[in-house]
């Protein structure tokens, strides 16, 4: 990525957008410029430069990206309390300075220390509370978190510590700090089995409320579902096609809840079959009735052969004028097997002309390619079977 | 479906048909489909209430519900049959279950359909099994195909533990949605036969104790 000329930031500016600009010119996060301009501006040289850099440098051209909406006015509610925060920051360090009497006085380095510590912390404990509701992410962000709230602890530590030392009350200060050294020793001893006791509590409480409200949630759903399901049978039912297909669209809806299926499923034969016939029925409403023998892991033959036995699903569903099919699939060592039989209006083979993709192209071709066969069984009036032929690969 | 058959199928006379399922919305829509192809003579909503109307009444066939308050349509068929083993139950759900469909045709039913099924087809399935035949839906079939081929250990007892090449080739076609007139004549045999050999595994499924079957039906809890 080359880097962006400098410019006056439009997009996420908080005064003139200089800041922000520089720091997309230089790569950094806005924040650090924003900082060190504060840094400066106690002494005065910051605001000159700022008013400087204002006028010198162009404002960036506006380029209508459609910046969300939503975004934009998150971010309109954060710039004006940014913008409080450092102004109060730079305010504090001011009154620092004068307090202190200078950027070279030691002390003013460990209170800024522990101040720095104390946020790091403080903002630790916001993200921690979140990761409590949200446990996906936790495992995620472990190590970061914990280096950081070494990072906050060590800084605050150093900054009680040199601030002690510096004002010469550590000597005075160390028998008080063995003294409350031992007590939090003693009271973490006593306390510690009651804390452990309590995060365990409340680890079992929060899986117990996951638990819970995946339950309700999944109650709700089935509830909304077939309720909506049944108003709408209610509606069309002088539809008797409509209301069927509803039926079965729901039944199958609860059946596949009720019987949860494990999660690789839709890589074998059976549930991958059950599949299409499901869709093959939601689009033309004629209900498909699957009964499948044994099951294979789908490889690229079975999986043509699944797309060839959906062609023929719907041909039947669309041609045949019959108000069920029947899908038989059958697995075993050699071979997959599947077949589609209506007992519908079926038709003449000699009929068909060579170029109709339907059966020539999507069935039977598609299964030659893949080292399959497929047959056709039908006549006038008989109704309809094809035939698939896959044979296995060898297992691994 | 087929013809020929012992009596009720000639039309000498009508099947006497106790309904046993526990919604009510249900038991009258069946009697409203199945008309006057079956005499309804009672009706029961729970096991003991139907162990009692059909101890009364002692029909030709009970059309039996899979899910039943009181310990399921085993309970009635373990409780009925031990009286009156003359008695011909169809079992009927709207579960695909495995577990279910095995656990009532080992139980003692003579066929398993779903409730989907047409009251033309219903009415079909009753004569059958009211004449003493197997009524195999194409799920059923499938079920049984699986369960019979489900394992690499040998079988305890071959006569039952096995199905003969005929019996599974009739069970294929039935999987595939043929009626036993369709099936006889794509294997070039009578519908008689195709009914012998249904009967047949249905008496292997009821009879074996491979314990394959029960471990295959509880194993595959898929619809």
């Amino acid at each position: 990525m080359e880097t962006p000329r400098l410019t006056r930031a439009v997009d996420g500016r908080l005064l003139g957008g200089v800041a922000s600009g520089i720091a997309r010119h230089l790569g950094l996060e806005p924040v650090v410029v924003r900082l060190a301009f504060m840094a400066l501006a106690v002494g005065g040289l910051g605001v000159a430069v700022y008013v400087a850099l204002y006028f010198l440098v162009p404002r960036e051209e506006v380029t209508e990206e459609g910046s969300e909406p939503a975004e934009e006015a998150r971010r309109k509610g954060r710039d004006i309390s940014q913008l409080i925060a450092y102004v109060g920051l730079a305010a504090g360090l001011g009154i620092l300075f004068l307090i202190f009497g200078g950027v070279y006085d030691p002390l003013l380095w460990f209170v800024i220390f522990g101040a720095l510590g104390a946020t790091i912390l403080w903002q630790q404990a916001n993200p921690a509370e979140r990761d409590e509701w949200m446990n996906t992410t936790v495992s995620r962000s472990r190590p970061k978190s914990v280096m950081r709230t070494t990072a906050g602890v060590l800084l605050v530590v150093v900054g009680v510590i040199g601030f002690l030392v510096f004002q010469q009350q550590l000597q005075e200060a160390r028998a008080g700090l063995t003294f409350a050294f031992t007590l939090i020793a003693g009271i973490s001893l006593i306390a510690a089995p009651w804390i452990v006791g309590l995060i365990r509590e409340r680890d079992s409480e929060r899986r117990e409320r996951i638990r819970n409200a995946e339950r309700a949630e999944l109650a709700a759903h089935i509830h909304d579902s077939v309720l909506h399901t049944l108003t709408l049978i209610q509606r069309r039912a002088d539809d008797p096609r409509e209301v069927q297909r509803l039926a079965r669209v729901q039944e199958r809806a609860l059946r596949s809840w009720l019987y949860q299926r494990p999660a690789d499923a839709e890589t074998t034969v059976t549930p991958g079959l059950e599949r299409v016939a499901a869709e093959v029925e939601e689009e033309h409403g004629v209900p498909i009735e699957v009964v499948c023998v044994g099951d294979a892991p789908i490889d690229d033959g079975i999986s043509a052969m699944l797309r060839a036995a959906r062609e023929a699903m719907v041909n039947a569903s669309k041609y045949a004028g019959t108000d069920s099919i029947s899908v038989f699939g059958e697995v075993d060592e050699g071979e997959v097997l599947v077949f589609v039989r209506d007992r519908g209006a079926g038709f003449d083979l000699g009929d068909i002309p060579e170029d109709r993709m339907g059966v020539r192209g999507s069935i039977i071709g598609r299964m030659e390619r893949h080292g399959g066969s497929a047959r056709i069984r039908t006549e006038p009036g008989e109704g309809t079977e094809v035939q698939l032929r896959m044979p296995r690969i060898a297992e691994m | 479906m087929g013809e020929e058959s012992t009596n009720f199928s000639d039309g000498d006379a009508v099947p006497r048909v106790v309904i046993v399922d526990d919604h009510r919305l249900f038991r009258s829509g069946v009697r409203g489909e199945l008309g006057d192809a079956v005499n309804v003579i009672g009706e029961a909503g729970d096991v003991d209430s139907a162990v009692h109307v059909i101890g009364e009444t002692l029909p030709d066939l009970v059309l039996l519900d899979v899910h039943l308050p009181g310990g399921g349509g085993v309970e009635v068929l373990r409780r009925v049959l031990a009286k009156h083993p003359q008695i011909r139950f169809l079992a009927l759900s709207v579960s695909d279950a495995a577990e279910d469909v095995i656990g009532v045709v080992r139980g003692g039913a003579r066929g398993y359909v779903t409730k989907t099924i047409s009251g033309k087809e219903l009415a079909n399935a009753i004569v059958r099994v009211a004449d003493g035949d197997a009524v195999f839906s194409p799920r059923l079939a499938g079920f049984v195909l699986d369960a019979f081929s489900a394992t690499d250990a040998p079988p305890v007892d071959p006569e039952l533990d096995r199905l003969t090449q005929r019996e599974r080739e009739v069970l294929r076609h039935i999987a595939r949605g043929y009626a036993y007139k369709e099936v006889a004549k794509e294997l070039f045999i009578s519908v008689k036969t195709v009914e012998t050999h249904v009967s047949s595994v249905l008496r292997k499924l009821q009879l074996s104790n491979r314990h394959e079957l029960s471990r295959w039906a509880t194993a595959r809890r898929l619809v």
